[in-house]
């Protein structure tokens, strides 16, 4: 079975591009060109030296011991957190301001959750000298403050996005008017595999380095190039979409996706897309989300704003559907429970969206010869505001 | 025959589509406004079926959207207004709203609704028309149901010609590239924008739409197409008159075809 994207920007049923008329030009014309752009020797001459000394890659696979020995297998960390900026995000930045750059853009806009994709887009627009406007929901400035610092500092203008439920779906909503309104001189940097064709494909493409390391630094450490499982966080899925992209048509390695469960599945206040959602159309992409009976889309909840959107990308979709990956939820306090223990265990902080992923080892039955690299999408200190409330329960004294 | 279509046999200038989100400001004052517009001279209604997530909407109609929707309007309750309505107007009515709004409900279920209850046409701006072509177009005409695409200043002549193909009750002519409820300026790249249209000479009717909202934008409009759309300068006027409806609604309406 083939699981990448097909001509039409479908994965199976999911995918495509429900965009209004206004937004119709400049998603076709990146439609047309991505990927003529993307295979430029060029292009990738450029983007590879990025890589490489900006962004500091190729990022370490650590074989994580302690953490190896408490699970019962051989677990490697793919350490996207040691990132320039901190988190995978800036391979998408890095791609998307390159190609912006071929476009004649001279304007960037994204949305941004936890405020890293928003950070490294702002990163990359200083890099260049263009512009740069950030939609981030009020209620994610909030609890994102040093993000919302590092985006001004860096010349970054963020705009706080009120409608809705002042959280990343609405963000996304704002960047998008913002586009249907500046068609001309601006590129928008979506910040995950979500929104229309061929957002998903491009941004999978860009993280896509992600798995194209874990090949030959698993072929160095283990004497083969494939893991048996890949464990990652979903929130749009980008994390995700780049650790399994080169894996994805490899039946050998099995996808453990997480997903935010918040306070728990049935409590109403949740992020588990997969589960609680249904097919439907969000921000151009049909694919699973989190809507009423009448088709409005449900506002969700994570105490992750990286992970706290009510839809899902549509390769994940078809992944889930399909059941080439398997779906775990973690709750809020499983996360923070999981945050404290890789810090205490291994001595990294994760980010709490990154969190989520560890959180599901407790629900895997490994063999002790499996081999199981975990994405660790991100730093944690973005979240130590949060973090620094649970220090008490976690005390070892 | 469809109301929408033996409107535009009837009369092919200065035709007034008003706009206004269903169950806002109250959840029922569908009718009343309605049936107003209908006695105070507009042409058409379209019924916007308020979404939590109104892409292509600026400021007014997302606002207006957010209060029908704590109103408790939903798509069924818009159906029954519909047929209510019916007992007294025959005035041509399109509901626009979002594609997830129509699959959710289900397509063929949604078809049905709207036929039985006197609906004439949608407009879903986010339905791709190849998506119209392949999946739809059948279903449409079966219950009698128009459809509308939107063609902005971006929009290549090709695809232009495939908006007026494919719509059965006018075009859709997006005055600029902007979210609804920005104001429109007449500028010269406008212009060749709206003579460029009617140079192509077009099988549909056309109406131009966003940023209209009064006697001088619409009759500005007017010389271009075979009529103008007004949306949230109506849905404003709702919002903040202290007259009871009925007469707002009249009042409105003057102001935009009776000159000052
Ligand atoms: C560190 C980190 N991981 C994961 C995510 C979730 O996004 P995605 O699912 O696209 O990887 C975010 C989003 O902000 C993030 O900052």
């Amino acid at each position: 079975m083939n699981y990448h994207v097909d001509e039409r920007g479908f994965y199976g049923e999911f995918g495509g591009a429900f965009i209004p008329e206004m937004l119709h030009g400049n998603i076709d014309k990146l439609r047309q060109e991505y990927l003529q752009h993307m295979e430029d020797p060029s292009f990738k001459k450029e983007f590879d030296a990025l890589m490489k000394d900006y962004v500091g890659r190729p990022s370490p696979l650590y074989f994580a011991p302690r953490l190896s020995e408490k699970y019962g297998a051989k677990i490697y960390l793919k350490r996207e957190d040691l990132n320039h900026t901190g988190a995978h995000k800036i391979n998408n930045t890095i791609g998307q301001i390159l190609l912006a750059k071929r476009l004649g853009k001279k304007r960037i806009i994204a949305e941004t959750g936890a405020g890293q994709h928003g950070v490294a887009t702002a990163t990359v627009c200083a890099l260049m000298g263009l512009r740069c406007i950030v939609y981030m929901g009020s209620v994610d400035i909030q609890r994102q403050a040093p993000n919302v610092a590092r985006m001004r500092m860096l010349g970054a203008e963020v705009r706080p996005a009120e409608s809705g439920s002042k959280t990343l779906k609405d963000a996304t909503n704002e960047a998008i008017r913002d586009w249907i309104n500046n068609p001309v001189e601006t590129h928008y940097i979506i910040g995950s595999v979500v929104g229309p064709h061929p957002y998903p494909d491009m941004v999978a493409r860009f993280q896509s380095v992600i798995s194209e390391e874990m090949k030959w630094q698993l072929q160095n450490q283990e004497g083969r190039d494939y893991p048996d499982y890949i464990m990652a966080c979903v929130g749009g899925g980008s994390n995700a979409a780049g650790a399994i992209y080169h894996y994805l048509n490899d039946e050998r390695v099995k996808i453990i996706l997480t997903e935010a469960a918040g306070k728990g599945i049935d409590t109403g206040e949740s992020a588990a897309t997969s589960i609680l959602g249904s097919k439907g159309i969000i921000h151009g992409s049909k694919t699973l989300l989190m809507q009423t009976d009448d088709g409005q889309i449900i506002e969700p909840y994570s105490i992750s704003a990286g992970l706290d959107y009510p839809g899902i990308g549509p390769m994940h979709a078809h992944l889930i559907d399909t059941k080439r990956a398997i779906v775990q939820y973690a709750t809020d306090d499983e996360a923070i429970k999981a945050a404290f223990e890789l810090s205490r265990i291994e001595g990294i902080i994760p980010a709490l969206e990154t969190a989520h992923s560890f959180a599901s080892l407790e629900k895997m039955k490994f063999h002790k010869d499996d081999v199981v690299v975990i994405n660790l999408s991100g730093r944690g200190d973005k979240d130590l505001a949060t973090y620094i409330e649970y220090l008490n329960d976690f005390s070892q004294s | 025959m469809n109301r929408i279509k033996s409107l535009f046999q009837q009369k092919n200038k200065e035709v007034l589509n008003i706009y206004f989100t269903a169950g806002h400001p109250t959840k029922d004052s569908i009718q009343d406004i309605v049936l107003q517009l209908d006695s105070s001279g507009a042409d058409i209604i379209e019924l916007g079926m308020p979404y939590s997530d109104p892409l292509a909407d600026g400021p007014t109609i997302q606002d207006s959207s957010q209060k029908a929707l704590a109103n408790g309007v939903t798509l069924n309750y818009i159906f029954e207004q519909v047929s209510l309505i019916r007992e007294h107007s025959q005035i041509p009515i399109i509901m626009m709203g979002y594609y997830n709004q129509m699959l959710q409900f289900g397509e063929k279920k949604f078809l049905k609704a709207a036929q039985e209850a006197g609906v004439d046409g949608l407009i879903i701006p986010d339905m791709p028309m190849y998506t119209y072509e392949e999946n739809y177009k059948d279903l449409f005409e079966k219950h009698n149901i128009t459809i509308s695409f939107l063609v902005t200043p971006e929009t290549s002549k090709e695809r232009i010609v495939q908006a007026d193909r494919l719509s059965s009750a006018f075009l859709y002519i997006v005055s600029q590239s902007s979210i609804t409820g920005t104001a429109s300026k007449a500028t010269e790249a406008q212009k060749s924008y709206f003579n460029m249209l009617q140079e192509l000479e077009l099988k549909s009717p056309s109406l131009i739409g966003f940023g209209i909202k009064d006697y001088e934008s619409f009759h500005h409009a007017c010389q271009y197409a075979n009529g103008a759309i007004i949306g949230s300068a109506f849905i404003k006027t709702l919002e903040s008159s202290e007259l009871p409806i009925k007469e707002t609604v009249d009042q409105f309406v003057k102001q935009i075809i009776i000159p000052a």
